[in-house]
């Protein structure tokens, strides 16, 4: 184990991705401070808060209580809304994968609606929702549930059809192929999808976060890091502008390896 | 993504109900018809709770078809096609700009190792930042009101085509490298004969991903920073109190991202040739 | 009589993860192969036979030992992994033609690549050679389109048209019933006699081995090395009725009880595929 880690550290891949890293964050910082130094701008990258600076201003947030609760407020709308994906999409999809009726007559539909940006249900969500909470929730809701569903399909169709036939040949009944076969076959396909439903979803919550609390509606929930974010611009103070986008990304990478994880652990016969 | 019903398996197909309604072109109209009609009767005719400040079915019809309509847009008004026509333009400009840079990338990633280890770091560090979290930013680095939008629905695409771009390399069989290396292929003469053609297979399922990607990450930007623009439409009119034109947004908005979808799937079929009569060898 | 494609394989090592696992997947092997000889390798899956082909290939190296192709080292102390080149040219298990290339240009492919015919000529030469082995007609369809059996065929046509001194055959016939490979053994002996190329042919299936070769080899389980080496003595050109000769059935008897034995060992250590 120790040796996997120090062959780790010092393989030049690493090290690669290192200098790569240090490289993009020299460039950075010069860029942001080249106006200083130089009198001219660089175009774009110039008007960036300099990376210093963002550390500067993100060390005291640490220690913000309302900081944290951004943090806890978007994750709470993510993964509500993602559970409510899979509870739903799950059964769904496997409803639609089993019995062909039920496919023939709401897939097509679910197809049609399916290229509507979940975003773009944002007003039709609000006005329908009695409070701005749950038409948030329920457009984070349809961000995921389209990319589970599509997931479980793709991977109940995909289910070798001779792992049927022996199981019929072994006097198997409907319900002991559902549960033994469908099921285990489609498990794969699930954490696929809920792997990138996971991205999108925290997508559509920071979108929907910026939307209310910071586009033209009012009554805007409040909180959440996406909000933070808009509320930087508008309060003018850009570093933390990107002390939140950062902030997001850590949070949707850890959200994305905790479900990959899950995903791995209900999937043992995938590894090697 | 287009899903064959080839495949697909019955474990018990309902006796009754498949000898009734066996036709999947009758189904689907089925599908639709349930749909329309429980719009209809939750808004005009039950009036259920929660739906009473939607618009109903026929509202939106009438308006959408209407040659003088009461909220400005129909098929009929010229600012319709106007709103199109500007998300269509951003879309392409994004979705070109994004495929160019990200496909080259991704192959480069692909084939050499050593860029993929200085560059895939970065790229990972980047890539989980939500694109709508990069507005503010958008708007700073960017002047004018139209780049930062095309900007943010660049972004979008860019991360997913490169990525698929990279895995589709990844996938490509050893064997082919290796039987093009005894042919005496050198590395040009390679990455163009059996990388390129090799990944394209991912790089075009790639490609229908990052134009959905592209349609919702313009949508978002329009919502909050534009003007003109099917995002825009949606937005405006529940300011303004015109619920039809939203659902006439959501609409036109589902059936122009079906459509540029479609297109890249049929430019996909056509230039992998080979892959569409193999598939049929298999199917058939 | 052929001069070219004499193979040494001289005291060959290979392990794999040398700092790791260490997997010795050959044991100072030793093997010469005549130019013009049909050389089969007979042995249980898994045995490192594929890693014997792929050091001869150049895509793999090894840690010992040496190979001289026709006087001249591939590799050795000094040089660890080989070129690939198109003087051994290899045919794959589950076949490597180009998916995206129509038949014509997978067959040109060699020739046209490395400049050494222009692609109306490459092309002349493909139809005549695709005509002598039968495959007229389907040069325009995808290798998606085309039977298993054709797709070899065509591979080993693909191989040819570069005039290499080698022909490395892994397994190639494994994944075909047994009437297409009496079919495509045939085949290969009627290419063998018109081109006279060194032909080292990995195979699981002694009968096989026994009709095509005239000289089989037959390995140890991991780590490889030859157990058994014998020449064929059956004259070419050779045709099906000759399984039920008596001196075929005599050889049979002479190798099935060696490979019988490298197959138990193989299976007692639950080897994996490859």
């Amino acid at each position: 184990m120790i040796r996997s880690i120090k062959k780790y550290l010092t393989s030049s891949s690493t090290r690669r991705g290192i200098i790569a890293v240090i490289i993009f964050l020299l460039f950075w910082e010069i860029c942001s401070r080249f106006h200083l130094w130089f009198g001219v701008q660089v175009p774009w990258i110039g008007k960036i808060p300099a990376p210093t600076s963002v550390v500067q201003a993100w060390i005291p947030l640490l220690d913000d209580a309302g900081y944290w609760s951004n943090w806890y407020l978007s994750a709470k709308r993510v993964f509500s809304g993602f559970l409510f994906a899979m509870l739903i999409g799950i059964p769904f999809g496997l409803i639609l994968a089993i019995n062909r009726t039920a496919y023939g007559i709401i897939f097509p539909t679910f197809e049609v609606l399916r290229p509507i940006p979940p975003l773009a249900w944002v007003p039709a969500s609000i006005i329908f929702w009695p409070t701005a909470e749950m038409s948030i929730a329920f457009v984070t809701f349809l961000g995921a549930f389209y990319t589970i569903v599509i997931n479980v399909l793709g991977g109940a169709q995909s289910i070798d059809q001779r792992y049927f036939q022996a199981a019929k040949s072994m006097g198997s009944s409907q319900w002991d192929i559902f549960k033994r076969i469908v099921l285990p076959g489609t498990v794969p396909s699930i954490a696929v999808g809920a792997a990138v439903g996971m991205g999108i979803t925290w997508e559509v919550v920071v979108a929907a976060e910026m939307i209310s609390g910071g586009g033209s509606q009012s009554g805007g929930s409040g909180g959440g890091l996406g909000f933070f974010i808009w509320n930087s611009y508008l309060g003018g103070s850009y570093q933390q502008i990107v002390v939140g986008m950062i902030s997001i990304g850590i949070a949707g990478y850890i959200s994305s390896a905790i479900i990959r994880s899950i995903g791995e652990y209900f999937t043992p016969w995938t590894r090697r | 993504m287009a899903i064959s019903t080839n495949a697909l398996f019955a474990i018990k197909p309902n006796k009754l109900l498949s000898a009734l309604f066996g036709s999947r072109l009758y189904l689907m109209l089925v599908g639709f018809l349930l749909f329309l009609a429980f719009w209809y009767f939750a808004v005009d005719v039950w009036r259920l709770p929660r739906f009473s400040q939607m618009p109903g079915l026929f509202t939106v019809l009438k308006e959408w078809l209407n040659p003088d309509p009461v909220y400005g847009l129909s098929l009929y008004t010229a600012e319709y096609y106007t709103h199109i026509f500007a998300s269509c333009v951003r879309v392409f400009v994004a979705f070109a700009l994004a495929t160019v840079l990200g496909v080259s990338l991704g192959l480069f990633m692909g084939w050499s190792t050593k860029v993929r280890e200085y560059v895939f770091p970065v790229f990972e560090m980047l890539r989980p930042i939500p694109i709508l979290a990069w507005v503010p930013l958008a708007i700073i680095m960017f002047t004018g009101l139209e780049t930062p939008v095309i900007f943010l629905a660049f972004l979008a695409s860019f991360f997913v085509t490169t990525l698929n771009t990279m895995l589709g390399v990844d996938s490509i069989d050893e064997s082919y490298f290796r039987a093009a290396q005894c042919l005496g292929a050198n590395d040009r003469q390679v990455f163009t004969n059996v990388v390129i053609p090799g990944a394209m297979p991912f790089i075009f399922t790639g490609l229908q991903i990052s134009i959905g990607v592209c349609w919702f990450s313009l949508v978002a930007a329009e919502m909050v920073s534009g003007q003109y623009g099917l995002g825009y439409v949606i937005n405006t009119s529940y300011t303004n109190v015109r619920y039809p034109t939203i659902i006439i947004g959501m609409v036109t908005l589902g059936f122009v991202g079906y459509a540029t979808s479609a297109m890249v799937r049929m430019i996909g079929n056509r230039l992998m040739q080979w892959r569409m009569r193999e598939i049929a060898m298999s199917n058939s | 009589m052929k001069t070219r494609g004499q193979i040494r394989i001289k005291d060959v090592v290979k392990i794999y993860d040398p700092e790791g696992a260490a997997v010795m997947a050959v044991d100072h092997c030793s093997l010469e192969i005549a130019a013009g000889e049909i050389c089969m390798i007979v042995g249980p899956s898994g045995c490192g036979k594929t890693t014997l082909l792929n050091a001869i290939a150049g895509f793999h190296s090894i840690n010992g030992g040496s190979i001289h192709l026709d006087g001249e080292m591939l590799c050795g102390p000094g040089k660890q992994k080989a070129s690939p080149g198109s003087d051994r040219i290899v045919v794959f298990q589950n076949g490597a033609l180009f998916p995206w290339k129509n038949v014509i240009d997978n067959v040109t492919f060699g020739p046209v690549m490395q400049g050494k015919l222009s692609l109306a000529e490459a092309k002349d030469k493909a139809r005549s050679m695709m005509a002598d082995a039968g495959l007229s007609g389907i040069e325009n369809n995808f290798p998606g389109e085309l039977s298993s059996g054709v797709r070899r065929r065509v591979e080993i046509v693909r191989a040819l048209m570069n005039d290499p001194a080698v022909l490395l055959l892994d397994e190639p016939y494994r994944a075909l019933d047994s009437l297409t490979k009496s079919v495509m053994h045939e085949s290969l002996l009627d290419i063998y006699d018109k081109n006279k190329v060194t032909i080292f042919f990995i195979t699981h299936d002694l009968q096989e081995a026994l009709f095509l070769g005239n000289k089989v080899a037959i390995m140890t389980s991991r780590p490889c090395k030859p157990k058994k080496v014998l020449t064929v003595d059956i004259p070419y050109p050779r045709n099906y009725s000759v399984v039920t000769d008596k001196r075929f059935r005599e050889l049979m008897e002479e190798t099935s009880e060696a490979v019988h034995e490298e197959a138990k060992k193989s299976f007692a250590a639950g080897e994996r595929e490859g």
